[in-house]
């Protein structure tokens, strides 16, 4: 059996340097992921929050930052009560060119055994980064309901 | 065949600005798919027990399958065989499934592939290359009316798998 991980390849038809601007910055990410915003300098070391709709979902800490090649950070989950006692987690995000297009992987690894927060986030990064891809190629991201992904306290 | 045997090895879900009616028509027509798919043209009869096809540029089948179940535009299943000497016989069937439903002003495609015993991560690692490509550029063709020219180098770690299990490859 694989380990407990959740892994999205998707390629865009975008540069490397935009859609890492697009991974960093608020501007952006409030577009394509929910309304929500990224609270850190993205310096190695540093917190990080996403915050959405002024309330902080997620925290975590840079743990890599090559731009415009690699991102890390750690990731624990701050409101749900018994998905905020799991232990950190990690996200890395690869971009890679591919002829005329990026290749991102994104990889979320270091769940527990029977993690409620990997369903979760299972549900919600497809959507996301499939909003993100329609962004950067189309300019227009997706308007999914959060609702529509089925993650129990997430409407 | 009973499908209830078959566990999903592969999940894939991406998110379309579209119509659950035009994500139907790409899945299952070659107007669409020789644009997404690599120039592979979809030959789908759609009704249970029907032929499901998808043929090479040069012409020749590649997958060969059989529609299992057909719910227009919510649901397909279908038996997705590569068409390479002993295949079925040393993997079994490989069962894919398409399902299609709105979430809100989008569409949400999630695909599933599913088999009746254990497959190596190995032979997996074919369709965990190409799903993701097949299915970004389905997207990109629907939202912006132009697909992406993915290349893709052939899968060398299933290709070696394969033939080590006395599987014909190309």
């Amino acid at each position: 059996m694989r380990k407990p991980e959740f892994v999205y390849v998707t390629y865009i038809e975008t540069t490397p340097e935009k859609l890492w601007e697009a991974l960093t910055s608020s501007e952006f990410s409030k577009r394509y992921w929910f309304g929500t915003e990224l609270k850190t300098d993205w310096k190695v070391g540093s917190p990080f929050a996403l915050v959405m709709n002024g309330t902080t979902m997620d925290t975590g800490e840079i743990l890599e930052a090559d731009r415009p090649r690699r991102l890390s950070y750690s990731f624990q989950h701050a409101r749900d009560d018994e998905m905020r006692n799991e232990r950190p987690t990690k996200v890395v995000f690869n971009l890679e060119p591919h002829g005329k297009l990026v290749k991102l992987t994104l990889t979320h690894e270091d769940f527990e055994d029977g993690s409620k927060l990997l369903d979760g986030i299972s549900r919600g990064w497809p959507a996301i980064l499939s909003s993100l891809k329609s962004m950067l190629e189309s300019g227009t991201a997706l308007a999914i309901p959060p609702s529509a992904l089925g993650i129990e306290g997430f409407e | 065949m009973n499908i209830d045997n078959f566990k999903p090895a592969i999940v894939y879900t991406i998110y379309i600005a579209s119509t659950p009616e035009k994500v139907w028509q790409a899945l299952t027509t070659a107007e669409f798919s020789r644009k997404y798919f690599s120039g592979f043209a979809i030959e789908a009869e759609l009704k249970v027990g029907g032929a499901f096809v998808a043929r090479a540029p040069d012409g020749s089948v590649h997958i060969n399958g059989e529609v299992i179940e057909c719910d227009p535009p919510n649901k397909l299943t279908i038996t997705w065989n590569v068409n390479w000497p002993a295949l079925v016989e040393k993997l079994g069937v490989t069962l894919v499934t398409y399902e299609i439903e709105r979430a809100g002003d989008a569409v949400r495609l999630t695909l599933t592939q599913a088999h009746d015993r254990p497959i190596d991560d190995d032979i997996l690692s074919g369709g965990r290359q190409g799903w993701p490509a097949i299915l970004s550029s389905l997207k990109s063709l629907l939202e912006t009316g132009e697909a992406l020219v993915i290349k893709m180098e052939p899968p060398q770690r299933m290709l070696a798998a394969l033939k080590k299990m006395g599987i014909g490859t190309p």
